[in-house]
């Protein structure tokens, strides 16, 4: 049986040699065994070695540069299996030089494969790896780093630490074998284990430092980090050693500054509210602005302890440029005064800060805002309850309650008791005013009105009692 | 100010550094420290993350600031005038030392020098430039340095800084101008597009006198970015997406950083408190990558989002939602499409496309052999024809959302 013997583990030049010399003596690739070195592997044991029959002097073959590339690379594999692969695919090359461009073929994907992953490797070498500083006993400074590749790449990767680090003398360890640089040649070593690298440097101290202040706690994404930084290369990287800690305490830092946030504002609640109105004024995030006068923000004291949503400004809002003027509006004034809430410690809103109608004629007749402007508009009200944060918000009709808690419900089933909103205040639903305008009968409507009159009493009585 | 250790403010110059996304230290000119009595460092064209901190975001340069006092006060920034930071200022020789310290152990690429505005901005700059200067002259740096520019300072200050640094940014800090009004008032829109403008024509002169002259000197060879933050103002996933087309025709730049509004400690009133999810930003970057690879125009990408409130999905791709939206365009024959079709085959990718293009020369391709060329054939395959398959055609299902929607649901890991 023909054996190929290879001086080391990514001895490009002697399996290229080889493989030439066996292809052309027309040497089936399964009766090919490799070697690396001088170990005669038990695999081979008792197996009769015969010597490659040498290529006759002129005789000579091509093949693209595409393959010589990607075996040049896929060559450092760690697979034991790289050698026969890639042979096996220069005899089919050989045979049909067009296979080339099959790249679904599904060996040719398997090389491809094998040769990113070295490719990966190379590169997360040239990242990952971390010099100490010691002294050797001329007093000059040596950059020794310990590394541990998954494949065969420590050579064909000294020249990018080279080219980098010229002027420094440093060496890389490997389990397989080290490098050293004395500013002006590469010379080889054998392997080398991870206690002849030194054991710390100080300025990690400072490296530290560094990678836990970039990072910022309020965005978690392990898994990108896992992905880009495999787990299999921490245990050389000293900074890694910060990660679990810095996870741990990640969301308790980000509650915390949003707890001290809450707690302590920072009493520019009324310059925050008025820079958001005049950001509102331009806001084009649905179609509704186009037909629409001007935007109708919402009004009222920026610590107010109630805060009312409605659904849009109408037709007499949408030309005052202010929210609840019109018929309805001076319904739920009286009402409110009925009821014994002081007015102006509400903020008033609408659900939907633009006009949105149908013109008929001379008139422009309201018309309901779909979830999808309910939605675009939503950013506005959330900023503004923000800002404000009430102690007790109150939707008034199906639109706002639909904003305010970013599901469709019924008024009928919701109204009447407390919801619990996800920044830990309280929400109410409630009819909106004009349900009572549009009443016929007018029992119903005195009823409908002493009931709404009634809601109102008891959000005030709950404003009274959370904010004690 | 109390004297305080290096550590110390380090830590407080990182801290205040790492709101800015931008970590880039690819895409500039090759340098070799080979045959080089002295000096250090090298680029090879490709930019190398040295670490990945639990945020999910590269570290591949120092990123700090020079100090984080600032005579600003833009709400949005943990460096405002009015926040409550302990403030920290280092010297050019200390970060200049710094650099060279980790830069040796193999720990970045080089340096990202960004600083507060103090006393003014000429002030401000010249500080950053003889950083950089320092660096390069002083101790023959060949790595990577990102400056930030500041948009008032003198022209000759900016020629000075594109001599020294692969790239320069300028941020734009909010998609919309009313949103930057609101949060940063005392900056101008139009005085940072000018300025954007300027390091334009600077950076094209410089590319053109190397052409001309190799030992001419050359301008951020790595050109400019920019970045903005996404969540704090009104803006919709589509006006993001139409502004960064346009900063991108406008001004050249490389690359457009998204960054997601994070709450900050000692927030204004002004911020919002929630933040957006982190996977809006990522939604924007494949956006981002739809336009710059995949050849969809602006427009395009905003066609995907959805059309009542302008917001690109968070549970599927763009490309995905593109494709949803535009059924008529797929299935995609594998073996006859044109390229730019085979693109827009949500799932395909640049590599499996150039792939596809190369194998059909040869053959007529299967699903197998797409499967073997892209990562998940199960996404693919309602979108394309094969010799051996063709899909039940989207139009005429009723729904095929749910056969390509992932099941999985992303979860927020701090929902408020």
């Amino acid at each position: 049986m023909p054996l190929a013997r290879l001086q080391t583990q990514d001895d490009f030049d002697g399996w290229r040699a080889a493989a030439r010399s066996l292809a052309l003596a027309n040497i089936p690739a399964e009766q090919v065994s490799w070697q690396v070195g001088d170990d005669v592997g038990d695999l081979f044991a008792g197996v009769t070695e015969t010597a490659i029959p040498p290529a006759p002097a002129d005789a000579a073959f091509s093949v693209s540069r595409i393959f010589v590339d990607l075996a040049e690379t896929a060559i450092l594999h760690a697979d034991p299996e790289r050698f026969a692969l890639l042979y096996t695919m220069l005899l089919r090359l050989r045979a049909q030089p067009g296979l080339i461009d099959d790249q679904a073929d599904p060996q040719r994907r398997r090389i491809e494969e094998m040769a990113k992953s070295v490719r990966r490797d190379i590169h997360k070498m040239r990242a990952f790896v971390r010099f100490r500083e010691l002294v050797e006993d001329d007093g000059t400074p040596r950059f020794v780093a310990w590394f541990e590749p998954e494949h065969h790449i420590v050579r064909a990767n000294a020249g990018f630490f080279a080219r980098r680090f010229t002027t420094m003398r440093w060496s890389i360890l490997t389990p397989e074998a080290t490098i050293h640089w004395d500013g002006d040649t590469l010379t080889e070593g054998p392997a080398a284990i991870k206690a002849d690298a030194p054991d710390g440097d100080p300025i990690e101290e400072v490296w530290k430092t560094y990678y836990a202040s970039t990072f910022n706690p309020a965005r978690l994404k392990t898994g990108t980090m896992i992905k880009e930084m495999p787990k299999k290369y921490w245990k050389n990287m000293p900074e890694t050693a910060l990660v679990p800690g810095l996870i741990a305490g990640a969301q308790n830092r980000e509650s915390r500054m949003i707890d001290t946030a809450r707690a302590a504002p920072g009493g520019n609640a009324q310059m925050a509210l008025d820079a958001l109105r005049e950001e509102a004024a331009g806001c084009k995030r649905c179609p509704l602005w186009k037909p629409a006068t001007q935007t109708v923000f919402g009004e009222g004291p920026a610590d107010a302890k109630l805060l009312f949503i409605g659904e849009q400004p109408g037709d007499q809002e949408d030309l005052a440029g202010r929210p609840f003027v019109g018929p309805a509006g001076q319904l739920f004034d009286r009402a409110m005064a009925e009821a014994g809430v002081d007015r102006a410690q509400a903020y008033v809103s609408n659900a939907v800060k633009h006009f949105k109608f149908e013109p008929r004629g001379k008139r422009r007749i309201h018309s309901k805002p779909n979830g999808g402007e309910i939605e675009a508009c939503r950013w506005w009200i959330e900023q503004e309850r923000e800002i404000v944060k009430p102690a007790v918000t109150v939707a008034l009709g199906a639109t706002a309650a639909q904003s305010l808690l970013g599901k469709v419900v019924t008024i009928s089933r919701t109204r009447g008791s407390p919801i619990a909103l996800a920044d830990g205040s309280e929400g109410w639903v409630t009819v909106h005013p004009s349900f009572l305008l549009r009443i016929p009968e007018e029992d119903r409507r005195a009823e409908e009105y002493a009931r709404f009159v009634e809601d109102l009493r008891r959000v005030w009585d709950r404003v009274g009692a959370l904010s004690g | 100010m109390a004297q305080i250790d290096l550590r110390d403010k380090l830590a407080i110059l990182a801290d205040a550094a790492k709101y800015d996304a931008s970590c880039a230290s690819s895409g500039t000119a090759k340098r070799s420290s080979a045959g080089k009595k002295d000096g250090i460092g090298s680029t090879e064209g490709m930019g190398i993350c040295h670490a990945y901190a639990p945020d999910g975001r590269c570290i591949s340069l120092l990123k700090i600031l020079l100090t984080n006092s600032c005579i600003f006060d833009c709400h949005y920034c943990i460096n405002r005038k009015s926040s409550n930071v302990r403030r920290a200022r280092f010297t050019a020789k200390e970060v200049v030392d710094l650099t060279l310290s980790f830069y040796r152990r193999n720990y970045i690429e080089g340096l990202f020098l960004s600083s507060g505005i103090i006393a003014s901005s000429d002030y401000t700059m010249e500080q950053l430039v003889e950083v950089a200067r320092s660096l390069r002259e002083d101790h023959g740096f060949r790595g990577y340095i990102h400056l930030k520019t500041i948009p008032d300072a003198d022209p000759q200050l900016l020629e000075a800084a594109g001599k020294h640094a692969d790239r320069l940014s300028i941020n734009v800090e909010l998609p919309t101008v009313a949103g930057l009004t609101r949060l940063a008032p005392e900056k101008s829109a139009t005085r940072i597009e000018g300025a954007m403008a300027g390091l334009r024509s600077s950076i094209e002169d410089g590319r053109d006198a190397k052409k001309k002259y190799r030992s001419a000197p050359g301008f951020a060879p790595a050109g400019q970015s920019t970045q903005m933050i996404v969540g704090a103002d009104a803006a919709t996933d589509r006006d993001i997406v139409g502004r960064a087309s346009t900063l991108y025709d406008r001004y050249a730049l490389r690359r457009v950083y998204y960054s997601a509004f994070s709450p900050i400690p000692d927030a204004s009133d002004v911020l919002p408190l929630k933040r957006p999810p982190l996977m809006r930003e990522h939604r924007l970057y494949q956006s981002d990558w739809m336009m710059r690879f995949y050849g969809y125009g602006p427009n395009e990408v905003a066609a995907a989002a959805d059309p009542a409130t302008g917001m690109l999905p968070l549970d599927i791709d763009p490309k995905m939602a593109w494709a949803l939206r535009f059924r008529d365009a797929f299935p995609v024959d594998v073996n006859r499409a044109p390229r730019e079709a085979l693109l827009r085959v949500p799932g395909l990718g640049v590599k499996a496309v150039d792939g596809i293009i190369t194998a059909r020369k040869w053959r007529r391709l299967r699903l197998e052999d797409v499967a073997r060329l892209s990562r998940s054939i199960a996404k693919l395959r309602p979108f394309l024809i094969a010799e051996d398959w063709r899909p039940v055609a989207l139009s005429d299902r009723a729904d095929p959302v749910p056969v390509v929607t992932p099941k999985r649901e992303q979860l927020e890991l701090f929902a408020a």
